[in-house]
C-alpha cells in the first residue's frame, strides 16, 4: 500500500515542483535549452492589464458564487428539513433540487446556451413579463457576460451546499427547539440562536471548500464565453489556460498557475486548521 | 388557550403556504433548464427555432435518438467515456480497498499523511498541474490515448477513496478478521473474504462517485487527447456543438443520454452518495 502512495505523492510532488521550476525559466518545452530568468516571468505578468483584470474578476466570480451557493442551499436545505413537508414530499423535491448536480459542466453550458440563446425561452418569458422590451444578449454583451456565467455557475454548484447542509440540519437534536419553545422563542429566535450556530462548523468547512473549488473553476467560464467578450469573464483559470494552449507560453502559464495554486493553498491551510480545530 | 391554539392553526397554514410557494419556485429554478433538455430532444429541429417557443412539442420525434445511436462516431464518444471511468472505477477501487485496509489494521504512522494528501489534491488547481502534467504525458508517450486520461484522473480519486476505505473498515471489528487467521487464513484472504463483503455498500458509494468524477471531467480530457476517435462525451458534445450548433435538438439528445448514466446512479445509490460525499467533504 505504501507504493500507493508513494505514486500519489510523486505524481502530486514531483508536478507541483515542475510547475514551480517552469516559471522562473524561459520560454519551456517551446525553446530548446531554456534559460533561468529568475522572478521575470512573474513581474510580467503582473504588469499585465488583462491579467490584473482576470485576478479581479476571480474574486468576484468566486465571492459571488460562494455566497450564492451558502444561500440558496440553506434555503433549500431549511424547506426540505420543515416538520410541515411530508416525507414523500421532501424526497421528490429533494430529487429535483440535486438534479443540477447530476449535469456535467459541458452539457450544463449547452443547456444554458440554448435557454439563454437571443431567441430563446428565457428572453421570451422575461418578454412576456414585460421585464425586457428588447432581446437580451447574456453572454455577449460585456457588461452581462460575468453575471451570466455566475449565475450558470450558481445553478450548478449549490445542491452540494444543500446536501450538506440538510445532512448538518437534520443532525440537530430536536430538544434544543423543544426547549426553545417552552422558552417562547419565535422562528427568528429558533433560527439564529440555534439553527445557524449548530450549522456553523459545517457551513465554515463548505464554505472554504467551495471557495477553493470556485477559484479553480475552469470548464463553464471556458465553454461559455471563453474569457470573453472583451476579457469580461476572464479568470486565472481560462488566463492560465489560453497562455499555455493557445499561445503556447509554458513558462509564463506555470506563472499564473502558481499564483492560482497559492491563493488555493492559502485557503486550503485555513481550511486543515478548521478541521484540525474540529476534532 | 382555544384563542392561541387558533391563531397557531392559523400562522401554520400560513406557513404552509409560503413553503410550498418557496419549494414550486425552487423546483422550477432546479428542474426546468432539465425538463426543458427532455423536451428540445423530442422536437424537431426546426420547432425549436420558433419565436415564440413551443412548451411541449407539437411534433414528437426520436429522431434526434436514432441519429446518434446510428452514428459510430458518436457512440464512440460514449464507448470511451464507459471505458475511462470504468477502468478508473476499478483501479481506483483496488488500490483504495489495498491502502485502507493496511492504513485501517496495521498502525502506521500515515493517517495524516492521507489526510494531508486528500487535501493537497484539492488545493492544486487542475489547471495548474495540467501543465507539468500535459509535458509528463508527452514522454512517457501517452498523449492522445484513453491512459492519459485514466492515470490523470486516478491522482484525484484515489485519495479520496483510501481516506473513505479506511473509515469503513474501521468500523468494522478486528475480531472479524483475527478469526480468519486463527483458522491459518492470510490477511488477504481476511480482507476479500471477511472484510470486502461487509464493507459493499461503502465500496459501491466510492465507486459511484469515482465513476461521476471520472464521467464528468472535461479540461483534461479536453488537452491530452486529441483525436476524435479519443474523445469523451464531455469534449465530443462541445466538439459537435462547435460544428453543428444549429441542430439543437441533437446537441440536448446528446446531452440526456450523456447525464444518464450518473442519474442513474444517483437514483440507486442516492443515500450512500449523498453521506458518502458529505463524510469527505467535511472529514477530509
Amino acid at each position: 500500500m505504501s507504493p500507493t502512495l508513494l505514486v500519489m505523492l510523486v505524481m502530486m510532488a514531483v508536478p507541483v515542483v515542475m510547475v514551480f521550476t517552469y516559471s522562473t525559466l524561459s520560454n519551456v518545452i517551446m525553446e530548446r535549452e531554456p534559460e533561468f530568468v529568475g522572478l521575470a516571468n512573474y513581474a510580467t505578468l503582473l504588469s499585465d492589464p488583462i491579467f490584473r483584470k482576470a485576478l479581479g474578476q476571480t474574486a468576484i466570480f468566486t465571492v459571488t458564487s460562494v455566497v450564492f451557493h451558502l444561500l440558496l442551499g440553506l434555503a433549500f436545505a431549511l424547506m426540505l428539513n420543515s416538520t410541515l413537508l411530508p416525507r414523500l414530499a421532501s424526497s421528490l423535491f429533494r430529487v429535483v433540487y440535486i438534479l443540477p448536480w447530476v449535469f456535467t459542466a459541458s452539457i450544463v453550458v449547452i443547456l444554458w446556451q440554448l435557454m439563454l440563446n437571443p431567441n430563446g425561452v428565457i428572453n421570451y418569458m422575461l418578454e412576456t413579463l414585460n421585464l425586457i422590451s428588447t432581446k437580451v444578449e447574456w453572454f455577449s454583451n460585456p457588461d452581462l457576460a460575468l453575471g451570466t456565467v455566475i449565475f450558470i455557475n450558481v445553478w450548478a454548484g449549490y445542491p452540494f451546499f444543500m446536501v450538506s447542509l440538510l445532512a448538518g440540519l437534520q443532525g440537530i437534536p430536536k430538544d434544543l427547539y423543544e426547549a426553545a419553545e417552552i422558552d417562547g422563542a419565535g422562528w427568528r429566535d429558533r433560527f439564529f440562536n440555534i439553527t445557524i450556530p449548530q450549522l456553523f462548523p459545517i457551513i465554515i468547512a463548505m464554505a472554504m471548500l467551495d471557495f477553493i473549488w470556485n477559484l479553480q473553476q475552469f470548464p463553464i467560464i471556458f465553454l461559455a464565453t471563453g474569457g470573453g467578450p472583451l476579457n469580461a469573464t476572464e479568470t486565472i483559470a481560462t488566463y492560465t489556460y489560453n497562455l499555455a494552449f493557445s499561445k503556447r507560453e509554458f513558462a509564463m502559464a506555470s506563472a499564473s498557475g502558481v499564483v492560482l495554486f497559492l491563493i488555493s493553498a492559502i485557503v486550503a491551510l485555513f481550511y486543515v486548521r478548521h478541521q484540525k480545530a474540529r476534532d | 388557550m382555544a384563542v392561541t391554539a387558533r391563531t397557531r392553526g392559523r400562522s401554520q397554514v400560513g406557513q404552509r403556504i409560503g413553503l410550498w410557494i418557496g419549494l414550486t419556485l425552487g423546483a422550477v429554478f432546479a428542474g426546468f433548464p432539465a425538463l426543458w433538455m427532455l423536451l428540445s430532444s423530442i422536437k424537431p429541429n426546426t420547432e425549436i427555432f420558433q419565436f415564440p417557443p413551443t412548451f411541449l412539442p407539437e411534433t414528437f420525434t426520436l429522431s434526434a435518438y436514432t441519429d446518434i445511436l446510428t452514428s459510430s462516431e458518436k457512440l464512440r464518444f460514449f464507448l470511451n467515456s464507459y471505458a475511462v471511468a470504468s477502468a478508473v472505477v476499478l483501479l481506483t477501487l483496488f488500490a483504495g480497498i489495498m491502502a485502507g485496509y493496511a492504513l485501517s489494521r496495521f498502525t502506521f504512522p500515515l493517517k495524516s499523511l492521507v489526510n494531508t494528501v486528500v487535501i493537497s489534491v484539492q488545493a492544486v488547481p487542475p489547471i495548474t498541474l495540467l501543465i507539468p502534467y500535459f509535458g509528463l504525458v508527452v514522454w512517457l508517450k501517452l498523449y492522445d490515448s484513453l491512459w492519459a486520461l485514466i492515470l490523470t484522473y486516478m491522482v484525484a480519486t484515489i485519495p479520496y477513496a483510501i481516506l473513505m476505505m479506511t473509515g469503513y473498515f474501521n468500523t468494522i471489528p478486528k475480531e472479524l478478521d483475527e478469526a480468519v487467521k486463527v483458522d491459518g487464513g492470510s490477511s488477504m484472504r481476511a480482507l476479500w473474504q471477511v472484510l470486502v463483503p461487509t464493507a459493499r455498500p461503502g465500496i459501491v458509494s466510492v465507486g459511484a462517485y469515482t465513476f461521476m468524477v471520472a464521467w464528468n471531467e472535461f479540461l483534461f480530457a479536453l488537452t491530452l487527447t486529441q483525436s476524435r476517435s479519443n474523445r469523451t462525451v464531455p469534449v465530443g458534445i462541445q466538439l459537435l456543438m462547435g460544428e453543428h450548433s444549429f441542430k439543437w435538438s441533437e446537441m440536448m439528445a446528446m446531452s440526456v443520454l450523456g447525464c444518464l448514466p450518473v442519474l442513474v446512479l444517483f437514483l440507486f445509490f442516492q443515500r450512500q452518495f449523498v453521506s458518502g460525499i458529505t463524510a469527505g467533504a467535511v472529514k477530509a
